[in-house]
């Protein structure tokens, strides 16, 4: 089981968490503007990446919140994790492990 | 004295403590401290079962957890068995009761052995080749037998009553395996501050060290014989407040972050274990560091007929005889393929045991000084042999050796020397298996010809013989390093120098792969894997027939599977195949460890969430009540629902009549707790609710209801329910009863993450308030006396309403809504006064009539109105306007989830499938729900369906079946014929509008 940093909280087992999906997929704010296209592509379209990927969390057995995590996908390791509203990290600060 | 052929002293057992067992059906006396297989050996047994697909005799084989033959079947009693048990794991007590498996109808005469001759027709992958045809005799037939000639012990056919139990710890240091290198680490670990686990798998901490002659061992320590040193070191660890030692645990699983999955077991070794006490303990441990010092097992030598029983493996021999003092056989031949080995001939000699030949079958001119000891004791030592086949039916009895060449051929005469007892080795595997599950990179060590712990990913170290650091004081030493390094890693102060890590040694390198043969084929089998009856030829065959993954070559010819994860055959098995192949060992790769690594039982896995524990439970305030009155309940979710309410002699069919019809014509009650409630409050509550539901909520007044569509940003109804505005800042929204955890969660998604600017606040109110719902024609009659301080009159409080009073003297929310198509109000009040208030209805209710109805009544009484239910009308893949439901978006509102969706092309086509209602010919007949509408009675070819059923019940009041369905174009479709595919033929229907009943609403109304 992972252990993953809460923002808010701090570092908690998996177990606390959901999933949410990529991160940085902003809803269009005016959606009538936006042809079926690019609807469909705010739908449907993700990321499948295979290495560092931005994705959405929440501390659902927590505080509840929603934050966004760095995670490579292919060690399924956490390189960060930080609040909604807030930039990614560097890729030279992306080294730290939670700490059991 | 317990059996016959136990050394007259030495061991770790108790002669003066003789215990009593059985093993199929014929007692025996073995010693406390025995193990099963050491007490069975000491009898001379050595038949211990037969193989999973030839049916060959089989004995032991090792000492511990690597034993892929001697699996048996411990009984209890007829509840508690448990099969496939390692019989040199299973601890010996008083009245211990054995079986042997996978034979019959006895061990010696085993009918299944048959299958040995018919060997050459059924090679690796045979089951792949033979049984192609017929079509499907695979499962009517072959199958079936093969599953029942092959196989291991029976599962137990009673519930298990034994309690399991789990615990969660963290620690500083997590030391696996208390050999002489985990207890070293340990020790140093605790003796620098930190908090230290230290478990292992046997009854007793040691290690290797057990096996070593108490007596006479040449084993030291820094200048301190073994013996002491261990016996120092545990009253030390013991003693220590930081330290928890955990014996008879296995360490089964590594999972990331450094969590481990132990396994203890507490009372499989005792004679009479309290049913009170938990039989298991699963431990879920979190450390800061991880010390692995899980030490390395011997490799089996491949050669023809090397799996009769009385060949074992050389390290088991020492084991027997110097922990158990037992004396696994009196003439002795010795395969061996390095030097560590000679020891266990030399301590077989000193204890009396005729050693017939020490054949060395490595090419070259070994020497060391194991060697010259053997020499020197006079042993025949005959170096650059192979050996050509063993004989013998339920024990060996003899084994034929020849000459190697210069050039590593077989040559010359071939010697057949007689004996009782083989033992062999091939060298050492470090046991890397939770290591490479901890996701660490494996590097291949020529020279040890073995893989060692490479990379890590975790924070873990590799002490001792699981990294080819063989040697005792070398594996203390470090030990001792690794654990202060890794107290030091987990925030310790350590004041003591770090002794630098000891290389590995290739002294126990030996020599993987099958011994060379002569040319020709030879018709005794040379096992790789016991456990699965995998010849080297199997997998000569797998390579020639073009498996080059060595993950292929495991699943096409099962070697490393099963319990034995490897542990025996893995690098045979890779020589062989690389040997094939032409390739390097490393290049073909090794197959992945899966956990476990030994077994687990699945009690151990459920711990506590068994029976009533196995999931929580949802009941209502008024459950109790509901079911004294003789509900049945159904699961949804995990709440508990009344679906009827059955009187003495009615049916579910009967029961549900009679609640729809007292509705219809009285009223009835129906609790309605379990729907979802969120509580949506704040400045900008209705803007927030405008965003989220299709309908319009600016223009809905406080104190009225509006039945909300939820919609996914896909344009796909995911939710409805009634949604009441209490203040101009507070909504009362309702969910479904299984959709309301996801309705929140979506909610707070779009509140957190795309209008965080918005100032409203969403709390889930689902277990504050019971819901009880009162329908029918005399709902009003029924409620007015309760009330104060509200007027019930259709003007005062018309359909959709709400308003806030009292009932009982109890604050309530009263909503007057219908989802039966009657008069009904839905009463909320705090849960705690749910009960009462409920009964004091009841009470009252008595005089018109009033009749409790469930679930499934409900579900009758909606469908006569064509009302849905998500989830059952509805799929994912249902708009609203195909639901009928167009009605409800809230017009020239600029956004809301979904809306764009429905814009789309494909989402507003007239051909979408629409709902609409099915009328049977026959009024008794019923659709089946799920059944598939087709245009027309005779289809010659397949046709796509146009949908279809989604409802279908008997409706009491029509006295008639009722069906919803979802049809291709629907709306247009009404008059139409349609025909719905049933079991007995397909069934015309005419298509019709969904709502059956009162459709201008008048009762509603009233």
């Amino acid at each position: 089981m992972l252990l993953i940093e809460c923002p808010y909280c701090g570092v908690r087992p998996e177990l606390e968490f959901v999933y949410g999906g990529q991160a940085h997929v902003a809803r269009p704010h005016d959606p009538a503007a936006c042809s079926d296209e690019q609807w469909a592509e705010f739908l449907y379209w993700r990321e499948n990446a295979k290495g560092v990927h931005a994705e959405r969390w929440r501390h659902t057995h927590g505080c509840g919140r929603f934050f966004n995590a760095l995670r490579d996908t292919t060690r399924d390791q956490f390189l960060a994790t930080y609040r909604v509203g807030e930039r990614p990290p560097a890729a030279s600060s992306r080294e730290r492990e939670p700490q059991p | 004295m317990s059996g016959d052929l136990r050394a007259a002293s030495g061991g770790r057992i108790d002669r003066n403590r003789v215990l009593r067992f059985r093993f199929d059906d014929r007692e025996y006396t073995g010693a406390a401290g025995d193990t099963l297989a050491s007490a069975l050996l000491a009898n001379g047994v050595h038949l211990l079962g037969r193989s999973f697909k030839y049916h060959r005799p089989r004995g032991v084989l090792s000492a511990g957890a690597d034993e892929p033959s001697a699996l048996v079947t411990v009984r209890r009693d007829a509840a508690r068995m448990t099969p496939n048990l390692r019989a040199t794991q299973v601890e010996l007590y008083e009245g211990l009761e054995a079986f042997s498996q996978n034979r019959w109808p006895s061990l010696e005469l085993d009918v299944g052995a048959v299958s040995g001759l018919l060997s050459p027709f059924i090679p690796a992958g045979f089951y792949y080749k033979t049984f192609m045809w017929p079509r499907g005799a695979w499962h009517r037939l072959y199958e079936p037998k093969i599953r029942a000639a092959a196989g291991l012990g029976r599962a137990p056919e009673q519930a298990d009553p034994d309690i399991y139990a789990n615990r969660f710890a963290h620690c500083d240091v997590l030391v696996v395996g208390a050999g002489p290198a985990g207890l070293a680490a340990a020790a140093a670990a605790a003796g620098s501050g930190a908090r230290v686990i230290l478990c292992d798998e046997q009854s007793e901490p040691g290690g290797s060290l057990l096996a070593e002659p108490a007596a006479h061992s040449e084993a030291a320590i820094a200048g301190e014989p073994a013996a002491r040193w261990l016996t120092r070191t545990l009253r030390q660890l013991t003693a220590h407040p930081r330290l928890t030692l955990l014996t008879r645990t296995t360490a089964f699983g590594y999972f990331p972050h450094n969590l481990l999955g132990l396994n203890q077991r507490l009372s499989d070794h005792l004679p009479r274990p309290d049913p009170g006490q938990p039989r298991e303990r699963q431990w879920q441990v979190r450390a800061r560091e991880v010390v692995l010092a899980t030490g390395a097992l011997e490799r089996p030598l491949v050669f023809p007929g090397n799996d009769r029983p009385g060949i074992l493996l050389a390290g088991a021999a020492r084991t027997y005889l110097n922990r158990f003092g037992v004396l696994p056989g009196s003439r002795v031949v010795l395969v061996t393929a390095c030097d560590a080995a000679y020891q266990a001939a030399l301590d077989l000699h000193r204890a009396g045991v005729s050693v017939s030949a020490i054949v060395d079958v490595r090419s070259g001119a070994p020497d060391g000084p194991l060697l010259e000891a053997a020499r020197l004791a006079g042993l025949p030592v005959e170096t650059q042999a192979t050996v050509l086949g063993t004989s013998g039916r339920l024990r060996v009895r003899a084994i034929r050796i020849q000459k190697l060449d210069s050039a590593g051929a077989p040559a010359g005469p071939v010697r057949r020397i007689r004996c009782d007892l083989v033992l062999m080795s091939g060298g050492l595997t470090p046991s890397v298996h939770l290591f490479s599950q901890s996701r660490g990179k494996l590097a291949w060590d020529e020279s040890l010809a073995a893989f060692l712990p490479g990379q890590a990913v975790e924070r873990v170290r590799s002490v001792g013989a699981c990294r080819g650091v063989f040697s005792l004081a070398a594996a203390v030493s470090d030990g001792t390093g690794a654990g202060l390094s890794a107290a030091r890693d987990a925030g310790f102060s350590v004041s003591a120098a770090i002794p630098e890590a000891p290389l590995p040694e290739s002294a126990a390198a030996g020599r993987p792969g099958a011994l060379p043969q002569p040319p020709g084929v030879s018709g005794e089998k040379a096992f790789v894997d016991w456990q699965n009856d995998v010849t080297a030829r199997d997998l000569t065959l797998a390579a020639r027939e073009g498996f080059r993954s060595i993950e292929h070559v495991k699943r096409y010819t099962t070697t490393g599977m099963a319990t034995d994860q490897g542990k025996t055959s893995n690098i045979n098995a890779l020589a062989i195949v690389a040997r094939e192949l032409g390739e390097a060992m490393p290049r073909v790769g090794l197959t992945t460890f899966r956990m476990p690594y030994t077994p687990v039982s699945f009690g151990s896995f459920a711990g506590f969430a068994r029976g009533e524990l196995f999931d929580p439970v949802r009941a209502t305030p008024m459950h109790d009540w509901a079911a004294r009155q003789g509900a049945v309940f159904e699961n949804v979710g995990l709440w508990k629902r009344a679906r009827y309410f059955p009187l003495p002699g009615e049916d579910m069919h009967a029961a549900v009549a009679r609640e729809c019809l007292a509705v219809r014509e009285h009223c009835g009650i129906f609790d309605a707790s379990t729907l979802g409630k969120i509580e949506v409050a704040g400045k900008d509550a209705a803007t927030f609710m405008n965003r989220m539901y299709v309908n319009a909520w600016a223009n809905l007044a406080v104190g009225r209801c509006r039945y909300g569509i939820l919609l996914r940003d896909d344009g796909f109804i995911y939710d409805d329910g009634v949604v009441a505005r209490m203040a101009p800042d507070r909504f009362h929204v309702t969910t479904t009863t299984g959709g309301a955890a996801g309705v929140l969660a979506l909610m707070e998604d779009y509140r957190q993450t795309e209008w965080p600017d918005l100032d409203v606040w969403l709390t889930s109110t689902t277990e504050q308030w019971a819901v009880i719902a009162l329908q029918g024609p005399a709902a009003r009659r029924v409620l007015e006396p309760l009330i104060e301080g509200l007027d019930l009159s259709a003007g005062a409080m018309p359909h959709m309403s709400a308003a806030r009073g009292r009932i009982c003297g109890i604050p309530m929310l009263l909503m007057r809504v219908s989802f039966t198509g009657e008069l009904g109000f839905e009463i909320n009040v705090p849960a705690d006064f749910g009960l009462p208030v409920w009964q004091a209805v009841f009470e009252t209710g008595q005089a018109h009539g009033i009749t409790p109805y469930g679930t499934e009544a409900m579900h009758v009484l909606r469908a006569d109105k064509g009302y849905i239910i998500v989830g059952q009308d509805t799929d994912g893949t249902v708009t609203p306007d195909d639901a009928g439901l167009a009605w409800s978006i809230g017009k020239g509102k600029p956004d809301f989830l979904g809306k764009r969706a429905l814009e789309r092309p494909a989402l507003a086509s007239p051909y979408r499938k629409q709902l609409v209602g099915l009328l049977t010919r026959d009024p008794q007949q019923v659709l089946e729900e799920g059944a598939q509408i087709v245009p027309g009675r005779h289809r010659s070819a397949p046709e796509p369906a146009l949908g279809h059923v989604t409802s279908s019940y008997h409706s009491a009041r029509l006295g008639r079946s009722i069906a919803l369905a979802l049809v291709g174009a629907g709306r247009s479709r009404i008059g139409e014929t349609l025909y719905v595919s049933m079991p007995d033929g397909d069934i015309p229907v005419q298509v019709t509008s969904p709502v059956f009943y009162d459709p201008q609403g008048s009762r509603l109304n009233g």
